[in-house]
């Protein structure tokens, strides 16, 4: 497949902002405040930020909402109606300064939400999102894109991917229609470009591991004692699912206030004590091991399993903002060395 | 550092305990709690002054309770903390061997609770300068100016993970009441004013019994100051009457006792 | 505003001050109807977060009011409410909620004119505050 290639220089992606905002877009950016950075509504390109790995929260929020309203009921004495979701409220959204792994999450939740159940709600909400990713010329040590089939320059899941190059300028691959549709409109802000070999330009990330061919063996070491030793220090929030670009468990709960209200749904956390609880007061995964175990399995064997696609992108995001300090890499490495020297 | 791994090789030698809850560092160098059982693994151990998490949170969980005896590693707070969870019931002396650690990295061995006492009574336990001046300015502020602040930092701000509440040792319910829906006081999802109720409900529920561990402020992923609505709590119930949690084991809970001549300003009467 | 009628709402205990309500009705003493009046056995058993749903439903004011301390119908549930509101108070407080549209008070059974004395006043405090739009207008953001 050949990409195309342009030169977007930083003026013009200055203009290209402010164009795509005058446009009717909403373009979200990462931008720094009170000390984290992280996506937020931007009208100009200075507001975003230049210093940054990832952001704390993943780019999911433009497809899977922290909370999204499904319908609305209003009830009279003999009426009951129902109002679905408009569709046409749902804004245009650009996300600028997604890196290539958090466009690889997009893939894990196009799965889950568009696989033999199309969720129409999520699907219209992709539509109308473009991604705008900026590959990474540097990393810190909670990355592992590497091992797990991803790389700091990879193109999958981003419309254009853009590459920071001399001068400040951008070598610009467009990967999808959608990209091709953006170029269009613009034209005048994209250049033809020389060649330009742009693996100078990327973070080294060393691969630390390879699970290729390891889900079985993960699977059979379900009653190690592995998953104690690794989840004593988990304190069981729900930080690691929320701001994981590739966790889309949720809840649904009724709002009401007698005569109206909202069906909505909610982030959810496997990690979350009362996740498994059964209206019969059961519990399935009323320990932390099992529900460590669980976050471990469902990400490396069993979406590898049921859709052929790992469910960990490598971004580091959980083990940079875990309180506790659970390092994924980290424990990886430890399961893959305990699993090879058993 | 080389007295509690000495300390702890002990112990676990003797098996006077069956697991050390104390620091160590990753292979990125960054701090974490451990739990170490096997006296060869007590050089794990460190201590220096990025070690300020409050290990007690790990006092009351079941996976660790079940590895056995616990030494806990514990720094002012974390003493505070046992103290509270003991005038709450939910330890004993016998549960846990307490090995505390000054700021400055000495070892104080506890012979029981009345030790630890004795220790806090005379360390400085006051929310320190630094906090108290954002409290501060936050007061001179005027309301709107106020409301705005926490409408920016909580309401548009917090996901609604649970890390503060997960992180606070003092949140040890099995069953929280957000996980309630018969009724639903606090909304699950991250709603504007359902955040705000949420946040107000902590606040309330840990009023009384909070040591200003600032455990939530640095568990909080979005890097929300929580920790000020509990320190305004903690400030009040000193101020009004007179008593600090995790300062005794023998504390009676402030929010369920009462003083017939508890002082207020505020209520109309006759 | 002359046309603003605030809503609020009164939680009271049953064996003072809804007691002292009824003395004031009895009494044919007039007072602002603005206020729906909730009873409870005791102000112990009134939970901070019956306050903060008013607001959130559209409350303008809140009145809180027992029986004065040492006569509770229980011995000591006002005794338990009042730490609990001097805590709440300080709280909502620091978060920049208008305190000034919370009312405690301790009215007895024999109190009509007080009761009528207190929700006239408040009433007129509120008015003069305005409705609680700011509150409300978060509250509206949580049903979307």
């Amino acid at each position: 497949m050949n990409i195309e290639k342009k030169i977007l220089k930083y003026s013009s992606l200055e203009e290209l902002v402010l164009k795509l905002n005058r446009d009717g877009k909403q373009v979200f950016a990462p931008v720094k405040k009170d000390n984290i950075v992280d996506f937020a509504p931007v009208s100009g390109l200075y507001e975003m930020a230049e210093d940054y790995i990832v952001t704390v929260q993943s780019a999911k929020f433009v497809v899977f909402p922290n909370v999204e309203t499904l319908f609305e009921i209003e009830t009279s004495k003999d009426k009951i109606t129902l109002k679905d979701k408009d569709f046409n409220s749902i804004p245009e959204i650009i996300l600028l300064g997604t890196r290539p792994c958090d466009a690889a999450g997009f893939n894990i939740l196009n799965a889950m939400f568009g696989g033999d159940y199309q969720d129409t709600i999520y699907s219209a909400r992709l539509d109308k999102t473009t991604l705008v990713s900026i590959s990474c010329n540097k990393s810190d040590a909670k990355c592992f894109c590497t091992s797990v089939n991803g790389n700091p320059g990879a193109t999958a899941g981003s419309d254009i991917l853009l590459t920071r190059i001399d001068n400040n300028d951008f070598l610009a691959e467009i990967v999808t229609e959608k990209g091709k549709a953006i170029v269009s409109k613009y034209p005048e802000l994209f250049e033809t470009v020389p060649e330009i070999n742009k693996d100078k330009y990327m973070a080294d990330v060393p691969v630390e591991f390879n699970l290729n061919g390891i889900s079985e063996k993960i699977y059979s070491r379900f009653d190690s004692d592995i998953w104690l030793e690794q989840s004593l220090r988990c304190i069981g929030c729900g930080t690691c699912a929320f701001i994981c670009p590739t966790c889309g468990c949720f809840d649904i709960q009724d709002a009401y206030d007698g005569y109206s209200g909202q069906r909505k749904r909610s982030w959810d956390s496997c990690g979350f004590s009362l996740f498994t609880l059964h209206a019969s007061g059961h519990n399935p995964r009323n320990v932390q091991s099992q529900r460590w175990r669980q976050r471990i399995m469902h990400k490396f064997v069993y979406l590898p399993e049921q859709q052929n696609l790992l469910g960990c992108v490598g971004c580091g995001r959980c083990s940079r903002s875990c309180s506790a300090n659970m390092n994924l890499k980290e424990l990886l490495i430890h399961l893959k060395n305990v699993i090879e020297n058993e | 550092m080389e007295s509690i791994r000495k300390k702890a090789k002990e112990l676990l030698e003797k098996n006077a305990v069956q697991v050390i809850i104390g620091y160590g560092e990753g292979l990125d160098k960054s701090v974490s709690a451990i739990f170490v059982r096997k006296p060869e693994n007590a050089e794990t151990l460190i201590f220096d002054d990025r070690c300020v998490h409050n290990l007690a949170v790990y006092l009351l969980k079941n996976e660790i309770k079940a590895l056995g005896k616990p030494c806990i590693i514990a720094h002012l707070a974390a003493l505070r903390t046992i103290l509270q969870l003991a005038s709450e019931h939910q330890i004993t002396e016998d549960d846990v061997l307490v090995l505390g650690v000054t700021h400055k990295g000495e070892l104080m061995e506890f012979a029981g609770f009345k030790d630890i006492e004795k220790y806090i009574a005379s360390a400085n336990i006051d929310i320190s300068e630094n906090e108290k001046e954002i409290i501060n300015k936050l007061e001179a502020m005027t309301r709107e100016e106020r409301w705005q602040f926490w409408v920016e930092h909580l309401s548009l701000k917090c996901i609604k993970c649970y890390a503060c509440r997960a992180a606070c040792p003092m949140c040890y319910c099995s069953r929280c009441q957000v996980e309630y829906n018969q009724p639903q006081w606090i909304t699950v999802e991250a709603t504007p004013v359902g955040i705000i109720e949420w946040h107000i409900t902590r606040a309330m529920h840990i009023a009384g019994r909070c040591v200003s561990c600032g455990e939530c402020y640095r568990a909080c992923p979005m890097n929300i100051p929580i920790n000020l609505l509990n320190y305004l709590t903690v400030l009040t119930i000193k101020e009004k009457f007179n008593v600090s949690a995790g300062t005794s084991a023998d504390l009676d809970s402030v929010m369920s006792s009462f003083k017939s001549d508890d002082k207020e300003n505020f209520i109309k009467q006759s | 505003m002359p046309d603003f009628q605030p809503k609020i709402v009164a939680f009271v205990c049953t064996w003072c001050t809804y007691a002292g309500a009824d003395l004031a009705g009895t009494s044919r003493i007039k007072y602002e109807p603005n206020v729906k009046i909730i009873r409870f056995p005791c102000t112990g058993r009134i939970d901070f977060m019956f306050l903060l749903k008013s607001f959130a439903y559209g409350a303008d004011g809140v009145i809180v009011s027992g029986c004065h301390p040492n006569d509770c119908h229980y011995t000591s549930g006002n005794f338990h409410a009042r730490r609990r509101w001097i805590v709440f108070r300080e709280l909502v407080d620091l978060l920049g909620m208008d305190i000034n549209r919370l009312c405690f008070s301790w009215v007895s059974a024999a109190e009509g004119a007080q009761w009528a004395e207190i929700v006239n006043s408040f009433t007129e405090q509120v008015r003069t505050l305005g409705p609680y739009k700011e509150y409300r207008e978060l509250a509206e953001k949580d049903k979307k």
